[in-house]
């Protein structure tokens, strides 16, 4: 463990440097990667993480691990986790839900809470490979502490022409509050889907990433647009 | 490697032993790959294909027609999760090659499925009552989320390896990977001995 910050209220954002043949290995933007923590009378949990680092910096890998309340496993992360421990890993893990530089066509990015984890690492490795490949990030969190990594998504947006952000807040504004205010909704996709290929098109691919039943939601939109079912990439931080 | 402070939750025993590296869920979580493919069973077909042949296909009624099995059984999943005391309704693949009037040959099977999933099972695994294909669970008509109208179940394996919106089934002689494990997950998946990935 390299570093641990608090990126939220209840998000931290947790520095792993990886054994060198992990680091040899490197890994896909959107993959994850299993902890496993051992109690000192052998009992064990173990719980899979998206990667939210750019799969550019091999040698470490950033995690994004929320406290969620009687969680076992992030309740240690947040409690006693210091710089310094050594934490048993195991990955990378997945590939369907996984975004590579060579996509030079349209992407829809729509992310949901923590769902915005194996996006990031998406986002920050389009940027560090300087692609010009036109994408859309639609980002739902309760309330504004919770849009993680929000500075960041706003510079990388504010820097880059071909990249749009909209940030919608489900559960409470403030009056200067400037983005949307509701659950994302069909009209929402349709809109996001406009600005990013313009009227009667579809983008070439989006990725949905948060809670089983936001995906669920918005993975029945994206196919009322006409979306092909492959080209639709989920990943259910369920249940 | 142990972790010292590190206590955990600890549930109350699972009424029965649960394979290692799980733990009990009461719910049935969702975590698809990609969004719910929609199936209509008034073009629904499943067909059963055994050297590049269709040996046999049934529609929606045709499946209903057959002889029904009740399957109270355990699910595991690779996520970790174990779900306890599930009850399901459907046709055993051993009542689908009857009817079809064909064996199971030797070798390996790989299902096919509305939105491209594919997973891939010894032929040895699907037949003598531990493969069904599964239209009802809890007493109610399977949900598309969980793979509705039609999955493929068998309980013995991790929870990929039944594949939901199942179409056909078809034997190869090779083992060959299926969706998942063509991404590192195993080739069988055998959770009691923990075989979650390439290499278990």
């Amino acid at each position: 463990m390299s570093s641990i910050t608090d990126e939220s209220p209840r998000v931290k954002l947790f520095t792993l440097d990886l054994p060198d043949d992990r680091a040899k290995a490197g890994f896909f933007a959107g993959q994850s990667y299993d902890l496993r923590l051992t109690a000192p009378d052998g009992y064990q949990a173990q719980r899979s993480y998206s990667i939210t680092s750019s799969p550019d910096s091999p040698n470490a890998i950033e995690l994004a691990i929320e406290l969620i309340s009687d969680g076992e496993v992030s309740s240690y992360f947040h409690e006693f986790v210091k710089v310094g421990d050594k934490i048993e890993l195991r990955g990378p893990i997945g590939g369907h839900f996984t975004w590579l530089p060579m996509i030079t066509r349209p992407v829809l990015f729509i992310a949901g809470g923590s769902g915005i984890a194996p996006v990031m690492s998406m986002l920050r490795h389009r940027a560090s490979s300087n692609s010009t490949a036109p994408a859309l990030l639609m980002f739902s969190a309760r309330n504004e502490p919770d849009v993680l990594f929000k500075d960041e998504l706003e510079r990388m947006a504010n820097d880059d022409q071909n990249l749009d952000l909209i940030l919608t807040l489900t559960r409470g504004v403030s009056s200067d509050w400037q983005g949307e205010s509701r659950r994302i909704d069909r009209a929402m996709v349709d809109q996001a889907i406009s600005m990013l290929v313009g009227e009667n098109n579809l983008p070439n691919r989006a990725y949905v990433c948060g809670g089983s039943g936001f995906v669920e939601s918005i993975g029945n939109h994206l196919l009322d647009t006409g979306m092909n079912h492959n080209d639709v990439r989920t990943e259910r931080f369920g249940p | 490697m142990i972790n010292n402070k590190f206590f955990g939750r600890r549930r109350p025993e699972p009424p029965r032993p649960i394979p290692p590296g799980q733990y009990l869920e009461d719910g049935f979580p969702v975590l698809s790959a990609g969004p719910t493919p929609r199936v209509d069973t008034a073009t629904w077909e499943f067909s059963i294909e055994i050297e590049g042949e269709t040996v046999g296909s049934w529609s929606w009624d045709a499946l209903n027609a057959l002889p029904q099995t009740d399957l109270h059984t355990d699910l595991h999943c690779v996520t970790k999760w174990s779900k306890l005391d599930t009850d399901w309704r459907g046709v055993t693949i051993d009542t689908l090659l009857n009817d079809a009037g064909a064996e199971a040959p030797a070798g390996f099977v790989m299902a096919h499925c509305d939105g491209g999933y594919t997973t891939n099972v010894p032929a040895a695994d699907v037949i003598d009552g531990k493969g069904l294909l599964v239209h009802t669970y809890d007493g109610e008509p399977l949900a598309p989320e969980h793979g509705g109208p039609v999955r493929l179940l068998i309980p013995h394996l991790y929870l990929w390896k039944s594949a939901k919106w199942i179409r056909s089934l078809k034997f190869m002689d090779q083992d060959a990977p299926g969706f998942w494990e063509r991404y590192g997950y195993h080739m069988y998946g055998d959770p009691w001995r923990e075989q979650r990935y390439t290499g278990d």
